[in-house]
C-alpha cells in the first residue's frame, strides 16, 4: 500500500494512461464547443473594441508626425550635444524640409504638435516655412536666426529634436503635468499650466463622493425593496429601473429644469421666503450639478447588486439572531449587514467605476468647475486635436481603474463580488 | 395534563389572523409543563408554526395571551424573551465559524470571554462536534449544521427552545439518527423543548405530549401511545399512523359499544367514542395491525370475508390489500413472524377483529 502510492502519484486508467489526460481527452470535446458558442462574440469584440482600443493606447507613446516631416533634421539634431545651438547642417536640413512640408502642406500638423510642447512653435515654423518658400539661399544658420530670433535659441531646437522622437513619454509627463526642460530633465509644469493632477484629483474625489452617496442612498432603498412583499417590491423595482428606461440626456436636462437659477428648486425656496430673489443659489454647472445629477442617474447601479444580495439573505438569520438575543441593531449590524457585504462591494465598485470615467453629465451640468478628467480627453480628442494626449491620459485612467480593481480584488476578493 | 402552577407557558384562548378574514389559529388554549417535551403536529396550514412564531415573538397574537413562567409576554420583543430557537434551515450565520456562532448568543449577553469560551466548548462537547470549531458553516455537512443549530439554541440556557421542523432537510437516516440525539439532550438538559412538525413517526418517538393540531384548533393533545391507540376524533385516527376506514351509520348504542351497518354491506361491532347517537353516520377507525387473518372461530365478534387483491412484502412485515365490506382499500399488516398466515393473491380470506380496536368516530 504504502509503496504503491509513492510509485502512482499519478492516477492511472486501465489502459495506463494518466486519469487527467484521460479527463481532458474526454472533455475536449464540451470544450471545442463551448468555445464555438463564444468566438462570435470574441471577434466582435477584437475587432470593435480591443484593437481600436489598443491602437488608441498606443498613439500616447506613437510620435510620427515630426519625426515623418523633419526626418533629416531630427538625423542632423542626434549628434546635437545640447548645449548652444546646432550646427550648420541642422539649420540647412530644417530649412530644405519646411519648404518641402510647405509644398507638402504636412507643415501645418508638426507645427501644431510642437506648438503642444512649446508655445509660440507654431507661428514660429508657419512663419518661417513661408519666408523659406520665397527662395531665400543660405547659409541657413544666420538666415533663420534672421528670419526670427528664436531659432537662436536653445530651447527651441531642444523641443524639435524631443518631439523629433519617433516613440515618446512626453505626454505621460504631460499627464502629471511634467516635462522635459531644456536640458533635457523631467520637472514640473509652470504652475499656471498644471491642471492634469487637480483634474485626476477632482475626478477620485468626486467619483468617492458619487460612490459614498449612491450607498447611503441606495442601501436602505435596496433593503426595503428586499423585506416586502414582492407585489409590492416589483413595483417600486420598477421606480428604481425607471431611470434605466430614460433617456441619460433627458434626465441630466430634467436636472437642469430643476437646479438652474431661475429653476423649479430655486423658486420654490424663493416663493416660501427662505431666500432672496437676488441671493439664488447656484446649483447648476459647477460642482453641485455634477454631483447631484450623477448620484441620481447612477443610484440603480448600487440599488441593484445590493438587493439582489439582500434577496438571498434568509429572513430566519435575523430572526435567529433577535432569538438568541440580540437587539435588532446588533442584529442588524452583527448579522445582515456583513452578509451584504459582497452587493455593496460589487455596488461601490460598479458605481466607482462608471463615475471615473463619466462624461456626458459634467459636460452638460458641469459647467467650469464640474469638469472631469473624461471631458478633458473629449476636449484633447475633439478640439485640440492632441490624440496623443487624450491617449495618455485615457491610458493613465485606464491604469487607475485596473489599480482599483486590484486592490478591490485583493481586500475583498473578486469572488465575493456579486452583480446580481 | 400538567399542574397548572407546573406550567411554564400557557396559551390562553389566542387567535391569529394574518388577512382579517381568517383564523390561522383559533381559541388556543395549551398548557406546556417545565421540562416537558411537546410536539406541534399538523399538516401545513395547520396553524403550528404560527403558535410557534407567536411564542417566539416574531408574530404577534390577533387575541389572547402567551404566558411564561408566569409572565404575560405579548409586549416583550423576542430578543428579551430569552427563548433559544431552532430552524429549519439551520439559520446558522453564514459569515462566522462555528465557534462564533455559538459564541454569539453568550456575547451580546456580555459574558465574560472565559466564560463564553467555556461555555462553547461544552456546547460543542454535547453534540460530538469538537474540532469542528474554528470551521465555517458551509463547510459542514447537513447534519453537523443541524447539530450546531440545537447547541447555539442551547448555548445560553434558556428555559424553553423551539424547534421548527429542525430535521425537515436531512435525509432519512440522518433524521432518525438525529431525533435520538435530541431525544438523548433533551432527556441530559431537562429543558422545555416545544417542537414542530408535520412527520408522525419523528412525533412519536421524541415528544412526551402531542398536539395534534388542525385548522388552528388543538384536535387532541396527548401522550404518543395514547393518540395512537385512541384517538379521539378522524382526523387524529388518519393523522397519526395508517388506519382504515369504514363509513356507515350507527344502529344501536349499548354502553361503550355501537352496533353500526357498513355502508358496503356487513354489521360491526365497535366502540363508541365519538357518535351522535342511533342513526347518525360514523367513521370507523381500524389499524391494519390488529386486524386478524382467519382468526379461531368465536375469538372475535367481527368476521367478515375478504379476497386478497395484492400483497406487498416489506421484510419485517406483509402489507395485504384485501377487499372487504366492499371497501377494495382495506389493509392488513401481517407480521413476518414465524408460522404466519401464508397468503396468494386472489386468496379467499376470513378477517376479524376486536370490538376495542375498531373506534366509532365522527364521519
Amino acid at each position: 500500500m504504502t509503496s504503491t502510492t509513492a510509485n502512482d502519484a499519478i492516477i492511472r486508467t486501465a489502459e495506463g494512461v494518466p486519469l487527467k489526460l484521460k479527463l481532458l481527452r474526454t472533455t475536449r470535446r464540451n470544450r471545442i464547443v463551448a468555445f464555438c458558442l463564444v468566438v462570435p462574440l470574441l471577434l466582435f469584440i477584437l475587432v470593435t473594441f480591443l484593437v481600436p482600443i489598443a491602437v488608441m493606447l498606443l498613439r500616447s507613446v506613437d510620435n510620427p508626425i515630426v519625426a515623418e516631416t523633419l526626418p533629416q533634421t531630427v538625423a542632423a539634431l542626434e549628434h546635437w550635444s545640447g548645449q548652444g545651438v546646432p550646427d550648420e547642417a541642422a539649420f540647412a536640413a530644417l530649412a530644405e524640409e519646411f519648404t518641402l512640408a510647405r509644398e507638402n502642406r504636412t507643415i501645418g500638423r508638426a507645427a501644431t504638435r510642437l506648438n503642444f510642447e512649446l508655445s509660440g512653435m507654431r507661428s514660429l515654423v508657419t512663419s518661417t516655412a513661408r519666408t523659406l518658400s520665397r527662395g531665400e539661399q543660405g547659409p541657413y544658420k544666420e538666415l533663420l536666426i534672421e528670419i526670427d530670433g528664436r531659432w537662436g535659441e536653445q530651447k527651441t531646437w531642444a523641443t524639435i529634436k524631443l518631439i523629433g522622437q519617433r516613440y515618446t513619454t512626453v505626454q505621460y509627463l504631460a499627464s502629471f503635468d511634467l516635462h522635459y526642460d531644456a536640458a533635457g530633465r523631467i520637472v514640473a509644469q509652470p504652475e499656471v499650466r498644471q491642471i492634469y493632477v487637480q483634474i485626476f484629483m477632482r475626478t477620485l474625489w468626486v467619483s468617492l463622493l458619487v460612490t459614498v452617496l449612491c450607498l447611503l442612498l441606495g442601501y436602505p432603498v435596496a433593503y426595503l425593496l428586499s423585506t416586502l412583499p414582492s407585489r409590492i417590491s416589483n413595483m417600486l423595482m420598477i421606480l428604481v429601473l425607471l431611470p434605466f428606461w430614460t433617456s441619460l440626456l433627458v434626465r441630466t436636462t430634467a436636472w437642469i429644469v430643476l437646479l438652474q437659477t431661475h429653476g423649479v428648486i430655486n423658486d420654490l425656496l424663493v416663493w416660501a421666503g427662505l431666500i432672496g430673489d437676488e441671493s439664488r443659489v447656484q446649483m447648476i454647472y459647477n460642482m453641485t450639478g455634477t454631483i447631484v445629477a450623477m448620484t441620481h442617474i447612477l443610484l440603480p447601479f448600487m440599488v441593484l447588486p445590493i438587493y439582489s444580495v439582500m434577496k438571498t439573505i434568509s429572513p430566519s438569520h435575523m430572526r435567529a439572531a433577535l432569538s438568541l438575543g440580540a437587539n435588532p441593531l446588533v442584529a442588524f449590524w452583527r448579522v445582515y449587514a456583513p452578509q451584504t457585504v459582497p452587493g455593496i462591494g460589487a455596488g461601490s465598485i460598479l458605481v466607482f467605476i462608471i463615475s471615473i470615467g463619466y462624461y456626458i453629465t459634467p459636460a452638460l451640468v458641469g459647467g467650469r468647475t464640474g469638469q472631469l478628467i473624461s471631458n478633458f480627453i473629449a476636449f484633447h480628442m475633439q478640439k485640440s486635436l492632441n490624440w496623443g494626449l487624450a491617449a495618455a491620459l485615457g491610458t493613465v485612467l485606464l491604469a487607475c481603474v485596473l489599480l482599483l480593481y486590484w486592490l478591490y480584488s485583493r481586500v475583498v476578493g473578486l469572488d465575493k463580488l456579486k452583480l446580481g | 395534563m400538567p399542574e397548572p402552577n407546573d406550567s411554564l407557558v400557557r396559551f390562553n384562548e389566542v387567535e391569529k389572523t394574518y388577512d382579517g378574514e381568517t383564523l390561522v389559529v383559533k381559541s388556543l388554549n395549551l398548557d406546556i409543563a417545565r421540562g416537558e417535551f411537546l410536539t406541534l403536529l399538523g399538516p401545513s396550514g395547520s396553524g403550528k408554526t404560527t403558535c410557534l412564531l407567536m411564542l417566539a415573538g416574531f408574530e404577534p397574537t390577533t387575541h389572547g395571551e402567551i404566558i411564561l413562567d408566569g409572565e404575560p409576554i405579548n409586549n416583550v420583543p423576542p430578543h428579551k424573551r430569552n427563548i433559544g430557537m431552532v430552524f429549519q434551515n439551520y439559520a446558522l450565520f453564514p459569515h462566522m465559524t462555528v465557534e462564533e456562532n455559538l459564541a454569539f448568543p453568550l456575547e451580546v449577553r456580555r459574558l465574560p470571554k472565559t466564560q463564553i469560551a467555556e461555555k462553547v466548548r461544552r456546547a460543542l462537547d454535547m453534540v460530538r462536534l469538537r474540532g469542528l470549531g474554528s470551521r465555517m458553516p458551509s463547510q459542514l455537512s447537513g447534519g453537523q449544521q443541524q447539530r450546531v443549530a440545537v447547541a447555539r439554541a442551547l448555548v445560553f440556557e434558556p428555559k424553553l427552545v423551539l424547534m421548527d421542523e429542525p430535521l425537515g432537510a436531512l435525509d432519512k437516516q440522518l433524521r432518525e439518527q438525529m431525533q435520538y440525539e435530541i431525544k438523548h439532550i433533551h432527556e441530559d438538559l431537562g429543558v422545555t423543548v416545544v417542537y414542530v412538525t408535520h412527520d408522525q413517526s419523528e412525533a412519536l418517538t421524541l415528544s412526551n405530549r402531542i398536539a395534534v393540531l388542525n385548522d388552528g384548533v388543538i384536535q387532541q393533545i396527548d401522550t404518543p401511545n395514547k393518540l395512537y391507540e385512541n384517538p379521539e376524533n378522524a382526523f387524529v385516527a388518519q393523522f397519526v399512523g395508517e388506519n382504515n376506514r369504514l363509513l356507515g351509520k350507527v344502529t344501536s348504542i349499548n354502553g361503550t359499544g355501537c352496533s353500526v351497518e357498513i355502508d358496503g354491506g356487513g354489521k360491526v361491532e365497535a366502540l363508541a367514542v365519538k357518535i351522535d347517537g342511533v342513526g347518525g353516520r360514523t367513521l370507523l377507525s381500524l389499524r391494519p395491525e390488529r386486524v386478524r387473518i382467519n382468526p379461531t372461530e368465536g375469538q372475535v365478534p367481527n368476521v367478515f370475508d375478504g379476497r386478497v387483491e395484492e400483497l406487498i412484502y416489506l421484510g419485517d412485515h406483509i402489507r395485504a390489500r384485501v377487499k372487504v365490506c366492499g371497501q377494495d382499500h382495506f389493509i392488513v399488516k401481517i407480521p413476518n413472524a414465524s408460522g404466519h398466515s401464508e397468503l396468494h393473491k386472489g386468496d379467499q380470506v376470513k378477517v376479524g377483529w376486536a370490538v376495542e380496536d375498531c373506534r366509532a368516530l365522527d364521519a
